[in-house]
């Protein structure tokens, strides 16, 4: 990653220095903000938004949006807790399939955008649907996971000195992004990501595989939306149709705070963490101080993406002068 | 260039009021050649075959009667029920007409359904005003997201998700966290009311649909809002203020979501924050692309987007009273857009008629 001062790196450093100043304020506010259990706990309590909030940054960065990574969270707890629960399949044998189950609804939601032409917004909206609908045809309710996954979750855990541990989820969520950082930015992969949401017509007369691309791109977020439901299993040790409800707009809000654009093209997976960070600092604030109402971080969410917004649309407006009546073509060329 | 002109041009802007021209009685013909109703056809077939399916299948579904001055049944439940989906679906046809989205028409349902339940719960105001400040709020939520879209020049997706996250976070403080319950005989005229036989809803909806079609065919707006949607760099050349079309049209929108919200919470006398207008805003969407408005934008078809509330509502009914599991709805949702959006793919259609060729 470039991280020199220039324009289209500003939202992500302007992500850095709010997620600082946020952790030192809350920091200096309540004694025992910066100890390093609630630091872990960071990781692990949003873990199962990062990880969705990784795959959207993926979809976003090549122009277009999935907004069925709730529902799949949803449809992969249910999946995978009757799997243990009822079939008595280990646990260990089930994580595998539902990746893929992830992988191949996410493929497919790709193939029709890719292939039909079709609204990504619609495709995944009705992915969303069928996602959520089918978790609720499954179960109704909550299926608690007892066999299996406990012992598998603590002997994940990493020991951190005498009291201290990383959490399962957490580990998780940290070798998701390292990968998704390699793939992003050390692959063919990526790069064409980045390309295809530049400029798709750009992408297309240089040759790329567009189709590939982004096919795999909603494969890649279908995958991650099914590893954050195995994530949510490890988290909750339960299935539950109703988990993670509106979790893709949360991810959205997370990949847009951390200064990814929403047209595509511009970002880094770095920044989505920075993002993903926040959510969890201004949550966690909340819950020290007590007495303010849990709805405050939605709306301190709203203001936040108020301003990363306004920051982006203040750059780009000094980029591109927009065109006027009065400006001739052949000035605006030059 | 004169509106004839024009309008030859453009078959597809075409106003129905153009069909009485020739002579004082439906031009039939001209009438079927229309794109209203060449795009309100597949909608109506839709829901002719669902009805059609209740009418062989299910005892009783078509059956009205009149108790106390009020029509009952199965038909007037869904037109009642659907009503809000019906208003927001109006706002949302608009909006995406100019090629944008609003996806905070929930929250601003919540928004407005608290604060009139507050008002009358807590401060005891005359209806009147609870009405007025009610809509009041929820068109301000309107004008800020028309500022947003319109002179900011932010994304809609975006722009509408800030109060899309942070609307129902308000709704919750207004109202504490809790369901505020109210009793008040004309407030709950709104959700509750019976006009002329039917329920109120019925005659708001339709109110609003009427005074959309009359706004649209005796003034230049819709031309404008099509004109936007389809190319706003063409649109801004010729003299159009597309930001203050696409302002106007958020602003609309949110007003439309406000009085849908009053419904919600007067029918059942009760704000409840955080399950008011949940997820009616894909809903709303859904209607307007089963009623042939494109997502890309430039074109729109009032009529279709509430042809399309109604079959979500008539299939979600038919689901309730067949006795099939209620959770079945999604699903048949999510099939029912992936084929509308097959229908109206380029690629598919073609990818059909090659086939049928060979």
């Amino acid at each position: 990653m470039n991280l020199r001062l220039i324009k289209r790196n500003i939202p992500f450093m302007a992500t850095a220095i709010v997620c600082l100043l946020l952790y030192l304020a809350a920091g200096f506010q309540y004694p025992g903000f910066s100890s390093l259990r609630v630091f872990i706990n960071f990781f692990s309590d949003n873990a199962v938004l990062g990880i969705a909030a990784i795959g959207m940054t993926f979809v976003i960065l090549s122009g277009g949006i999935d907004l069925s990574v709730g529902g799949v969270v949803g449809l992969i707890s249910v999946v995978m807790a009757l799997g243990i629960e009822k079939s008595h399949v280990p646990a260990l044998a089930v994580i595998p399939l539902v990746l893929l189950l992830g992988l191949g609804f996410g493929a497919a939601m790709g193939c029709l955008i890719h292939f039909y032409a079709m609204p990504a917004f619609l495709v995944t909206l009705a992915g969303m649907f069928l996602a959520r609908g089918l978790a609720f045809v499954l179960k109704l309710e909550a299926i608690p996971i007892t066999r299996d996954l406990e012992p598998l979750v603590s002997k994940a855990s990493v020991p951190l000195g005498e009291v201290l541990e990383i959490p399962a989820t957490a580990l998780v969520f940290l070798i998701t992004l390292a990968m998704a950082i390699a793939v992003a930015h050390f692959t063919r992969f990526g790069r064409n990501i980045y390309a295809l949401g530049g400029n798709e017509q750009s992408a297309i007369l240089m040759g790329l595989p567009v189709a590939r691309t982004r096919i795999g791109v909603y494969a890649l977020s279908g995958l991650c939306s099914a590893l954050a439901g195995v994530v949510y299993a490890f988290y909750t040790f339960s299935g539950n149709p109703n988990a993670a409800t509106g979790l893709e707009l949360d991810a959205i809000a997370a990949v847009v705070i951390g200064g990814t654009v929403l047209s595509g093209g511009v970002g880094y997976l770095a920044g989505t963490l920075l993002g993903v960070l926040i959510f969890g600092i201004i949550q966690t604030a909340i819950t020290f101080q007590g007495t303010l109402s849990s709805w405050w971080t939605r709306i301190v969410i709203g203001l936040l993406l108020l301003f990363f917004i306004l920051l982006q649309k203040l750059l780009q407006a000094k980029k591109f002068k927009p065109l006027n009546m009065h400006t001739t073509r052949h000035e605006t060329l030059s | 260039m004169s509106f004839q002109d024009f309008s030859q041009m453009r078959p597809h802007l075409t106003p129905l009021t153009e069909c009485f021209k020739t002579q004082p009685m439906l031009n039939v013909r001209r009438f079927l050649a229309t794109p209203t109703w060449t795009k309100l056809q597949w909608p109506l077939a839709a829901l002719g075959l669902v009805l059609l399916f209740n009418f062989l299948f299910t005892p009783g579904f078509f059956h009205l009667e009149m108790k106390d001055g009020r029509l009952y049944g199965s038909l007037v439940d869904i037109l009642n029920r659907a009503a809000p989906v019906m208003l927001l679906a109006l706002g949302m046809t608009l909006v995406i007409a100019t090629g944008g989205v609003d996806l905070s028409v929930g929250a601003v349902m919540a928004i407005s359904g608290s604060i009139g339940a507050l008002l009358v719960a807590k401060a005891g105001y005359p209806v009147a005003t609870v009405i007025s400040i009610s809509l009041g709020a929820s068109l301000l939520a309107g004008l800020w997201n028309g500022f947003l879209v319109g002179f900011l020049k932010v994304p809609p997706i975006v722009a509408t998700l800030i109060l899309m996250v942070s609307g129902r976070g308000i709704a919750q403080l207004l109202t504490g966290g809790q369901i505020i319950t109210f009793e008040s005989k004309a407030l709950e005229f709104v959700g509750r009311g019976t006009f002329l036989g039917l329920p109120f809803t019925i005659t708001l909806t339709m109110g609003v649909f009427l005074l959309l079609t009359l706004f649209q065919e005796k003034t230049a707006a819709g031309l404008f809002i099509q004109a936007t949607g389809d190319n706003e760099t063409a649109s801004h050349y010729s003299g159009v203020n597309t930001r203050l079309v696409k302002f106007l049209v958020y602003a609309f929108c949110s007003l439309c979501a406000g009085l849908a919200g009053l419904i919600v919470t007067t029918d059942i006398k009760a704000a409840d924050a955080n399950n008011a207008g949940l997820w009616l805003e894909l809903d709303a969407i859904l209607a307007a692309v089963i009623g042939g408005t494109a997502l890309q934008g430039g074109r729109f078809y009032l009529a279709g987007s509430l042809v399309g509330a109604l079959l979500l509502q008539t299939l979600t009914t038919t689901i309730l009273t067949r006795g099939v599991a209620v959770e079945f709805t999604l699903v048949v949702k999510a099939v029912l857009i992936i084929t509308v959006c097959l229908l109206q793919s380029e690629t598919f259609r073609g990818s059909i008629y090659r086939r049928s060729q060979v």
